[in-house]
């Protein structure tokens, strides 16, 4: 009841903010809550850390990118295009990536995502360090036109909240609980005769098929797709946003990534803007060293401690 | 008392002022420059902070209003990335009111920013990228391509090289858009002058490591290694070249080299190599004193693109104080249709497709014995008249 009153008044302010705040940083915004919630499905509710998520991010963007450009298809089937593409390629890396665990399943995804970076960087049809340039963001149902930016928000919005549901409706199901329990407690979960790898397989395709449709819906906000979508420092944008807010929590990468957009924003304008690598270095340092479970982690206990 | 004849004598100027201005208009009451660089990467030394030092004198030396409004002027480091760049350009545009764009180096990044640009009819001022997309396959009514292009570079550098008789080229290339359009301008350039090109290799924009290019180079048969990459790329490739004995065996051409990268490198490497620039310090009267203004400012000579950044904000302010608006296509017509005329625009006319052309110059990178001080580095050969180093107006990018 109470997490209900608070998405309601989430909801009410994400309906009104485009009207206080750029729209276009909103939707950025929005569009890395979803993949940072889509990795936090991952890495706080199944134990597993990806350190090549953002593969599935870029794959989604070009994979968009092109065909909106090239077959003329409508935004919402390109979008569409790109989250099959992105779950295909989680498919394909989830199986060989599962088997292993802790760092080893890190290096492995790392490895993966290098492979298809190289792809991405030499292929022809993602135009090397260009990326796609000028993608229309085209009518929605053929009528909404999407290159006005409040609609555009309000379409961002909505896929926002449809990745948002299905993640909050995984976690909170059955399928769910045993994710958990794989996360506690791996050898009991497979005792009690789960096949754990399995499991672990399909929340990593559901994870990339979220992520792909973040980084397709950027795609179409920026117009662009581009190799820093594809580059490991996506990979580790996204873990720092997910530490950063709260790891294993529902709100935690939403805010996690509002915080980081809102500052690279903020210091990319200023004189600072030489540092923002180093600032946000030492965040990370801080919040691993100080608040271990991010900001909505640490709210989450004061809340505990004292009103209940 | 004072204060009132000093409130009295502000307010007579403002009616004087708006009087003489009735008829002109200022989205949001300002003039808003948006320089747009590589702030801290491979290209920071060619435009970066010096572009915005130049932006700020060509708005001082104009007087720092325009029909009686301020000028204002923003800044920020694109990180030689497409994506980074055109979300910058597209908040000041949608977000700060900014009415103009320059700098703009890495082609990549002006290629996005050119996008959002035209689509939000804004006019970009185009001083440092070479690619000559921008004023032929996307080409648009609102970009300006100032100081030069790859163009201008394949004609002025390769040209007089293959007509010397050196005919069998192997390019190393920076693998984006600049690195491609040079490669293949210098290509057309050196077959139709009877010459081929044997082999060429790709190398990502801030590679340090060029050994593995070298050899493949070395290995090529090549009487020629034309360097199509620029900044530290290409002051990385020309020390790699020099350490395995490249620059010994066969000629190694710089297609672009910019002035703070050829002081970079030891004379002993780099003396005697012939290039091509829009600009040098050192020409005449004119820009030796612009020049020792904006050193003492800046701390170095300055490169082509910062010469090229002021001429071509001097030039769209004077357009905006003629139209009497800062309204894009009005001002877009007066820089067309007058001349740029300062100690960079030289014989100098912006065409109706965006192309500045402007006398160009060969020169020669100085040995150390000719040096006179540590900003000698360049002496120059021969002017390129414009109309010979640019390629001519395409019919589908002729914006009247």
């Amino acid at each position: 009841m109470k997490i209900s009153k608070l998405s309601i008044v989430l909801l009410g302010v994400a309906l009104v903010a485009p009207f206080v705040m750029y729209p276009v940083l909103l939707m950025k915004i929005l569009c890395f809550a979803l993949f940072a919630s889509a990795f936090n499905l991952l890495l706080g509710f199944v134990g597993l850390l990806s350190f090549g998520h953002a593969i599935f991010l870029g794959t989604g963007g070009y994979v968009t990118g092109y065909l909106v450009m090239n077959s003329g298809l409508s935004p919402l089937l390109g979008i569409l295009a790109g989250t099959a593409a992105a779950a295909a390629l989680g498919a394909v890396y989830g199986k060989l990536s599962v088997k292993r665990e802790g760092i080893y399943f890190a290096m492995v995804t790392l490895a993966l995502a290098q492979l298809m970076f190289f792809v991405f960087l030499q292929a022809p049809f993602t135009g090397g360090e260009n990326g796609l340039q000028g993608i229309p963001r085209g009518f929605l149902f053929g009528f909404i036109d999407l290159s006005d930016n409040l609609n555009m928000y309000y379409f961002v919005l909505a896929i926002f909240l449809f990745g948002f549901w299905v993640i909050n409706r995984t976690i909170h199901s059955p399928f769910g609980q045993v994710l958990k329990a794989i996360r506690e407690n791996e050898p009991r979960a497979t005792s009690l005769g789960y096949n754990v790898n399995d499991y672990k397989w399909a929340a990593f395709v559901i994870s990339a098929a979220l992520s792909g449709l973040a980084g397709s819906t950027k795609t179409l906000v920026f117009q662009l797709a581009s190799l820093t979508d594809v580059h490991w420092h996506m990979s580790g944008e996204v873990v720092l946003m997910t530490l950063v807010g709260g790891m294993g929590t529902i709100f935690g990468p939403l805010v996690g990534a509002a915080a980081i957009v809102g500052l690279q924003n903020f210091l990319s304008g200023g004189e600072l803007g030489n540092y923002v690598h180093i600032i946000m270095g030492l965040i990370f340092i801080v919040c691993v060293l100080a608040f271990r479970s991010g900001i909505v982690g640490e709210i989450q206990k004061i809340v505990k401690r004292n009103f209940s | 008392m004072k204060l009132m004849t000093k409130t009295l004598l502000s307010a007579a100027m403002a009616v004087a002022l708006t009087s003489t201005a009735a008829h002109a208009s200022l989205s949001d009451d300002k003039v808003k420059i948006g320089v747009l660089a590589d702030m801290g990467g491979v290209y920071a030394d060619i435009c970066g902070k010096g572009c915005v030092t130049a932006v700020e004198m060509a708005v001082e030396d104009f007087g720092g209003t325009v029909l009686g409004k301020p000028i204002e002027i923003v800044s920020a480091d694109d990180q030689n990335k497409p994506d980074v760049g055109s979300a910058i350009v597209r908040k000041w545009i949608e977000n700060e009111q900014v009415d103009v764009i320059t700098g703009l180096v890495a082609s990549s990044v002006t290629g996005a920013v050119t996008q959002v640009t035209t689509d939000a009819k804004k006019i970009a001022l185009i001083a440092a990228s070479a690619s000559n997309a921008f004023t032929t396959k996307q080409c648009s009514p609102y970009n300006a391509h100032w100081t030069y292009n790859v163009v201008a570079l394949a004609n002025g550098t390769v040209k007089p090289i293959v007509q010397s008789g050196k005919k069998k080229w192997f390019f190393i290339t920076a693998d984006y858009a600049f690195g491609h359009a040079l490669e293949g301008i210098a290509t057309k350039v050196i077959e139709s002058e009877g010459g081929e090109v044997v082999g060429a290799v790709r190398a990502p924009l801030g590679t340090t490591d060029f050994s593995s290019y070298i050899l493949q180079a070395q290995a090529s048969g090549a009487e020629v290694v034309g360097l199509a990459n620029a900044g530290a790329d290409f002051v990385n490739s020309l020390k790699t070249a020099a350490e395995f004995g490249l620059t010994e065996m066969m000629d190694v051409a710089g297609l672009l080299v910019f002035t703070p990268n050829a002081q970079a490198l030891d004379p002993a490497i780099a003396g005697g190599m012939l290039t091509t620039t829009g600009f040098y310090w050192d020409r005449d009267e004119e820009s030796r004193e612009w020049s020792a203004r904006f050193k003492a400012r800046h701390g170095a000579i300055p490169a082509m693109p910062h010469a090229g950044a002021y001429s071509a904000t001097m030039h769209y302010l004077n357009a905006v104080k003629a139209a009497g608006t800062d309204e894009s296509d009005a001002v877009m017509k007066i820089m067309k249709s007058t001349k740029p005329d300062d100690f960079f625009a030289k014989n100098a006319t912006l065409r109706a497709d965006g192309r500045m052309v402007h006398d160009m110059y060969l020169v020669k990178i100085t040995k150390a014995s000719e040096r006179k001080s540590a900003d000698d580095i360049f002496a120059i050969q021969s002017v390129i008249p414009g109309d010979q180093a640019f390629a001519p107006m395409l019919p589908e990018c002729d914006f009247k």
